[in-house]
């Protein structure tokens, strides 16, 4: 593939998800805002692609499309009846979201572009990285991993308790 | 314009910068509970951007590991904000988060 093919690909899936994530945060449609990120989850996929961190792309489809974009949508249409109310979500405090917005834009965009000091390594990532990833986490990351997979559990049981529906006849809890 | 070209570093910190700045003023401005959490997965996903970007263009393997973990706390997140949110429903009859303003029913 050609260094422009590339840049080309590269803006596209850029556009993609620079574009989407406006659109969720503008739209005043909370369904029209859960569909467009979903676009904006597609789009940084693609970008984790590009960084090659294949693996990390294959989890982000699977856990933000597959888990969290349904649990939102799941949200959405479980505490609005779809049928008969209207999905807008109001603003407030405009004022200072904009200031907040770009002054932080401002900021970070003109420390970045003007100043030149970011030395690449000289050996950077390249090709799949699953194996090194496996590896890594049996290895070094083994107890962050666990303790990960355990604060997952809790969650998700916490989750389930919270969200249960309680009979009307059972007052004592 | 020649600068633009060859995707460098800056290119994967300014799309994380634009995502990071939706977020918050997603957070900031948004009325509804769960368009606000949706601003949170943005920031989510721009931290990781920038994680991704670094660790590549660093040669080590760090940063990937860690947005490993940031997916499966952002997936621990949202369940439980959803419950949260659930609940607020049930009790409020509303996800305005501006109306939500006692603690106990």
């Amino acid at each position: 593939m050609s260094n422009l093919t590339y840049t080309v690909i590269f803006y596209i899936f850029a556009a993609i998800t620079v574009f989407s994530a406006a659109f969720v945060v503008f739209s005043r449609n909370v369904i029209y805002s859960a569909f467009s990120l979903l676009f904006t989850f597609f789009g940084v996929a693609a970008l984790y692609v590009f960084l090659s961190a294949d693996f990390i792309a294959v989890t982000q489809v699977v856990v933000y499309v597959g888990g969290i974009l349904v649990l939102l949508l799941f949200g959405v249409m479980f505490t609005k009846s779809i049928m008969n109310t209207e999905l807008k979500s109001d603003v407030l405090h405009i004022i200072p979201g904009t200031l907040i917005l770009a002054g932080m834009l401002g900021a970070l965009l003109y420390t970045f572009y003007t100043t030149h000091t970011w030395k690449p390594s000289e050996i950077q990532l390249h090709g799949s990285i699953v194996e090194r990833i496996g590896y890594e986490t049996m290895s070094h990351y083994v107890l962050p991993f666990e303790m990960v997979s355990i604060l997952l559990l809790a969650a998700l049981i916490g989750a389930a308790f919270l969200a249960r529906f309680d009979k009307p006849d059972n007052k004592n809890l | 314009m020649e600068h633009l070209i060859p995707i460098g570093l800056n290119h994967y910190l300014t799309i994380s910068a634009l995502l990071l700045g939706f977020g918050l003023f997603a957070v900031m401005t948004r009325k509804n509970a769960i368009v606000v959490l949706m601003g949170v997965e943005l920031i989510l996903n721009a931290a990781n951007i920038n994680f991704l970007a670094f660790s590549k263009y660093n040669g080590g393997i760090g940063g990937v590991m860690f947005s490993l973990f940031v997916i499966v706390i952002a997936a621990a997140e949202a369940a439980i904000a959803l419950a949260i949110v659930i609940n607020i429903f049930k009790i409020f009859k509303s996800v305005d988060i501006s109306s939500v303003d006692t603690m106990k029913e």
